[in-house]
């Protein structure tokens, strides 16, 4: 879906924020970006839809260069919900708000009213259709913002820091929903610092520091993985912290799932008892 | 963006950063009043290669050749509307005096830019708010003075990322007739208005609990004297007047369109 080769980037202000990052992202897959502050991982997914254009190398989308593509054609495909809400709402309803990607893809009238409506259900906004979105909480406004841009229904959808201002209870029911929209074929691209969310989605994970992609592979393994976590500037999971502990007890290590954490502590407990 | 670019202040020194910025702003009044004070193209020359050399000095040439960049757009158009609408009301005698004219126009301009552009650049926002304060401006315009200028950069951040947004849900700023790509902006100044004011509050907010405005009579860690350099400064800004005064005057100024020959119109 997504290939990135050899991407340079750097800013007009001269920082150069990627250096050499290659990266595929496959049809349907899951893949959290992390790393810390300035590791580059904005500035590598704003090439995915082409609001950055690499300065050495390429990225393809769907094989296609986006050097060769506006953004608002790789939009269609590629679609991008930013950090902060209030940097895109201005309409006067939510409805409006929900319409306005629609239209600007052309979609028909009667097209567009199905799809906000179903955009509305899918995030539970229904009963917000009329009222304006900055009469709306923080969370609302992020849930209208992502709202917005499933809307025109994207093959592919960018997150950025999704888990950033919503409480524990909104950031259970984004997982859970990131999950489902994954689990119907789209694929998912999470930007976040957020290693418990992460832990708990159990995505493809890819580790940048300092404008290089560090490593990438399974959550379970990358974010166990102490030089690792090191290296980008991240702390394990707490779970993962607890098992960093006890090894002199002979326990695993690779523990990121509270479930399965649980689970071999009980069977160590009961083979203490016997 | 490249307009602001080019009156953004670099923490440098020089001898003419470390000028008294009130000093700075007289010889900012006269370049202007000078500059105001003709329209032959000669002395608008000379006006603009004596600034030269504060701009050299004060090591910002690259910056300050940024600002003339930035200027060019306006300067073209002044230069085409002094020639078009002197053609056709005919006030000149020949084309070459209607030319030289809209030239030293054009001039003007430049050398306005590039004296503020020499200010702006050497002169620290603090710096600034200190002149301000110290010449009994209240202290509240200062503050406001200060943080509109000090929130430039920041709003055109702001402003790109609000771009990027809209255009990630398909919205394309050159698209349709003149109306159309007005409209296009909608999107982008009404998230950038609301988040200004938001902004402004939540700054209101955290300055009054640091008891901004506690006491009526402020201190300063700094306070600006006049110096050597600023004296010397001044007494050449005055002189500089007084000389352009009397240029306007008592002399009469060449015409460069004396030497070309006198095309017809």
């Amino acid at each position: 879906m997504i290939e990135v080769r050899d991407v340079y980037f750097t800013y007009p202000t001269g920082v150069e924020a990627l250096k050499g990052v290659s990266l595929t992202i496959g049809d349907g897959e899951f893949v959290a970006v992390m790393g810390q502050n300035g590791a580059g991982k904005t500035t590598l997914v704003k090439h995915f839809n082409g609001l950055l254009k690499p300065a050495r190398g390429e990225v393809l989308v769907d094989g296609v260069s986006t050097r060769d593509m506006s953004v608002a054609k790789l939009a269609r495909k590629v679609g991008f919900v930013f950090q902060n809400p209030d940097h895109q709402l201005f309409c006067e309803t939510v409805e409006e708000e929900i319409a306005f990607g629609l239209r600007n893809f052309g979609f028909e009238a009667a097209t567009v009213e199905k799809r906000v409506d179903w955009a509305l259900n899918l995030l539970d906004l229904t009963e917000y259709r009329k009222t304006s979105p900055f009469m709306l909480s923080g969370g609302e406004r992020k849930r209208v913002a992502l709202a917005s841009v499933l809307a025109w229904d994207p093959k592919a959808v960018i997150l950025d820091e999704p888990t950033i201002g919503q409480d524990h209870r909104q950031k259970e029911n984004l997982r859970q929903f990131i999950v489902q929209l994954n689990g119907q074929g789209k694929t998912v691209v999470v930007v976040t610092h957020d290693v418990e969310f992460v832990a708990e989605c159990n995505p493809r994970v890819v580790l940048m520091s300092e404008g290089k992609i560090v490593a990438e592979g399974e959550a379970k393994k990358t974010l166990t993985d102490t030089t690792l976590t090191l290296a980008a500037s991240i702390v394990p999971p707490q779970i993962t912290q607890i098992f960093l502990g006890l090894t002199d007890f002979g326990l695993p290590i690779d523990v990121i799932d509270v479930s399965e954490a649980k689970r071999i502590l009980l069977d160590y407990f009961e083979g203490m008892k016997r | 963006m490249s307009v602001f670019e080019g009156f953004r202040f670099r923490r440098v020194t020089s001898p003419i950063h470390r000028l008294d910025p009130r000093v700075k702003f007289l010889y900012v009044l006269v370049m202007f009043v000078v500059a105001i004070f003709f329209t032959e193209f000669l002395p608008l020359l000379v006006l603009f290669f004596l600034q030269m050399p504060f701009v050299f000095l004060a090591g910002v040439e690259r910056e300050w050749l940024r600002s003339l960049r930035g200027a060019v757009f306006l300067v073209t158009l002044i230069f085409v509307f002094n020639f078009v609408f002197g053609y056709f009301y005919r006030t000149y005698p020949t084309g070459a005096a209607l030319l030289e004219f809209s030239l030293a126009m054009s001039l003007r301009f430049l050398v306005l830019v590039e004296s503020f552009s020499v200010f702006f650049l050497t002169t620290s926002p603090d710096h600034l708010s200190l002149a301000l304060e110290q010449s009994r401006v209240p202290y509240e315009f200062t503050f406001a003075f200060t943080t509109a200028v000090r929130f430039v950069p920041v709003l055109a951040e702001e402003a790109q990322t609000i771009m990027d947004a809209q255009k990630a849900r398909g919205l394309e700023l050159e698209r349709g007739n003149f109306l159309k790509r007005v409209r296009n902006y909608i999107p982008i100044l009404i998230p950038l208005i609301v988040s200004a004011i938001r902004r402004s509050l939540e700054l209101a907010e955290a300055m009054e609990s640091r008891a901004w405005g506690a006491s009526s009579k402020r201190t300063n860690l700094y306070v600006l004297k006049m110096r050597l350099g600023d004296f010397v400064l001044m007494a050449l800004s005055i002189m500089f007047l007084a000389l352009g005064v009397y240029v306007h005057f008592f002399v009469s100024i060449p015409s460069l369109s004396q030497f070309l020959p006198p095309f017809p119109f």
